[in-house]
């Protein structure tokens, strides 16, 4: 790390402690098993893995958040707030060129009692640290896309099918499709079902998966075969949420006729209008401010409300300066039931060195 | 000297041997049966190294060998970013093979790769783990399931045999090679419709020319030449 890298992270670090975070350290070799539970195999595409000879499978870790969280989780504090600064690694398995590692400085805030007000603090002070370089924001909300999927007058199995996928977009565009009726079920499909008792001719079962596990799922399937399409009004309001790209007031207005069609979204505008109120009280110019309806799907599987993304405005090469965003669902996966709605943002100060340069 | 790798034993190294021969280029082991150790004739300049079919991919784009063959699919499987590491010279047309997923038979309700990822789903919740594909391929698997959106599964490691990991229960799936699929119906298993993750066949490859000589150069057009690629 070179000297100017490091006072930009103490910079940051000291802006975060102004306001109100307390200073945090991590392991850089975190026991795998969480990662691998939460994202699967993926996580060895992404993150440096070894293997302890006592303690298994070890991560390389690959970001603050997951070990932060769990510290927390552990401690009784209540609201929190959190800062750290240090390096992360990321595997690169199609772009040498990329940096295997670089160093984060983040702000957390753990705190459920005024989810908007959390988001605007986060935003403001990752905007605040990089008051003066050249970067715009991007910002969506995962929220409002839950909303609208939990509130399709469909069947619950389709709608748990299309939340597991949200952050997969093309799959998640296919299954949409396939319960929308505009492309027909595979043959393989069609010639299970019209078979009055598949598994009468079956060959003996081997493995774990057993004979009532296939059942349940020609069930399950004889069941969606049977539910009606999801309409297409219902699909264009899904498409009109992904396509959302606009600032803030005009995607808000938009969401608000939306929600005339769609309902089950009121409660998320509603806190996207509450978050825009408390950006303006913190000082964010939200009429200038972007908007994107499918913002923060491709990352991991952390966001599930507000996120936000500071972009080089000069340099499209550049990975983002800074992101972050809302993770209530993570704090209840590794809270084993106890969740503490969060939100937090890193900064990357190894880019703004190099923005810096480049004035 | 152009360092050419090839299969130090088997069936892959005699049909190099015969596909190099046909071209007239004539490989062969030097010395005992039991040494590693080759001979070209019909060209001068090139030297023949017997190596694993598995360690080809990794000396070639290490540089030191200049071509090899060996199967395109250890090549995917063992270079990350393979294009831009090797360049393929020519397909062999023969030690052709199937990367491909298979599931038990008695999975009547499993066709496609939609299914796989909506079984592993119901099977992670059914019995508290992701549902386990064993595999050596794991590169390759990882980014055909992931391309594909199959979520929840893990890969177990398996180095051979395969097929009899989920008869042994420990495995739920695999994903391995296969030429007629025998041992696979064999074992219970069934080819997943959409499961083909990459149609394998030897394969002569080159490594990347940084600081290859002149006379390097010239050795391998005339050899390209002899050989029609």
């Amino acid at each position: 790390m070179t000297r100017a890298v490091a006072a930009e992270a103490a910079r940051l670090t000291a802006l975060f402690e102004g306001q109100g975070a307390r200073h945090v350290d991590a392991d850089i070799l975190l026991s795998a098993e969480t990662l691998l539970d939460l994202y699967g195999e993926d996580i060895r595409g992404r993150a440096y893995l070894t293997t302890d000879p006592f303690g298994g499978e070890m991560v390389l870790r690959p970001d603050f958040t997951v070990p932060v969280v769990q510290m927390h989780m552990n401690s009784e504090a209540d609201p929190a707030r959190y800062t750290y600064a240090g390096r992360v690694f990321r595997k690169q398995e199609n772009d040498p060129s990329r940096p295997r590692e670089a160093m984060q400085v983040g702000f957390e805030v753990f705190d459920g009692s005024d989810p908007a007000g959390a988001d605007a603090t986060v935003f403001a002070a990752v905007a605040d640290a990089l008051a003066g370089f050249p970067v715009r924001a991007a910002t969506g909300d995962i929220g409002i896309l839950m909303a609208a999927v939990a509130g399709l007058k469909t069947s619950d199995t389709r709608k748990a099918a299309l939340m597991r996928h949200l952050w997969r977009p093309r799959k998640f565009r296919a299954l949409l499709d396939r319960f929308g009726g505009r492309v027909p079920a595979a043959p393989s499909r069609v010639a299970l079902l019209s078979t009055a008792d598949p598994l009468a001719d079956a060959a003996p079962t081997i493995g774990l998966r057993s004979r009532d596990e296939v059942q349940t799922r020609i069930d399950a399937l004889r069941a969606d075969a049977a539910t009606a399409p999801i309409s297409g009004d219902e699909m264009a309001l899904i498409d009109a949420i992904l396509g959302l790209d606009d600032s803030c007031p005009h995607v808000l207005s938009n969401l608000r006729d939306i929600a005339v069609d769609l309902p089950a979204i009121d409660g998320a505008v509603s806190a996207f209008a509450a978050r825009l109120d408390a950006l303006s009280d913190k000082g964010v110019d939200v009429d200038a401010l972007a908007f994107e309806g499918s913002y923060g799907r491709t990352s991991l599987e952390y966001y599930d409300g507000f996120v936000f993304g500071f972009y080089a405005a000069a340099d499209h090469q550049m990975p983002p300066v800074a992101t972050g965003g809302r993770y209530d669902a993570l704090t209840a996966r590794l809270g084993a039931g106890r969740a503490v709605p969060a939100v937090g943002g890193v900064v990357r100060p190894d880019l703004l060195v190099t923005l810096r340069g480049n004035v | 000297m152009l360092k050419l790798g090839v299969p130090s034993k088997g069936r892959l190294m005699d049909k190099t041997f015969a596909w190099f021969g046909d071209r007239g280029v004539s490989l062969r082991k030097s010395g005992s049966d039991r040494e590693y150790a080759g001979a070209v004739d019909g060209i001068d300049g090139v030297e023949l190294v017997l190596l694993s079919a598995g360690e080809i991919p990794r000396e070639l784009a290490a540089g030191r060998i200049h071509l090899g063959v060996t199967g395109s699919d250890l090549i995917r499987e063992k270079l990350a970013a393979w294009e831009t590491r090797v360049h393929t010279i020519a397909p062999m047309g023969f030690g052709g093979a199937d990367l491909i997923i298979a599931v038990p038979q008695a999975w009547v309700d499993v066709e496609t790769l939609d299914d796989l990822d909506a079984a592993a789903a119901a099977f992670r919740a059914a019995h508290g783990f992701r549902m386990r594909i064993a595999t050596k391929y794991h590169r390759l698997v990882r980014e055909f399931l992931r391309d594909n959106g199959v979520a929840d599964y893990q890969l177990i490691d398996s180095q051979g045999a395969t097929e009899g990991t989920v008869k042994n229960e420990t495995a739920e799936a695999i994903a391995d090679i296969t030429s007629t699929g025998e041992t696979l119906r064999a074992n219970g298993l069934k080819i997943l419709g959409d499961g083909l993750i990459h149609a394998s066949q030897a394969t002569l490859f080159r490594g990347r020319r940084d600081g290859w000589t002149d006379a390097q150069r010239v050795t391998l057009k005339e050899l390209e030449s002899l050989l029609g690629v």
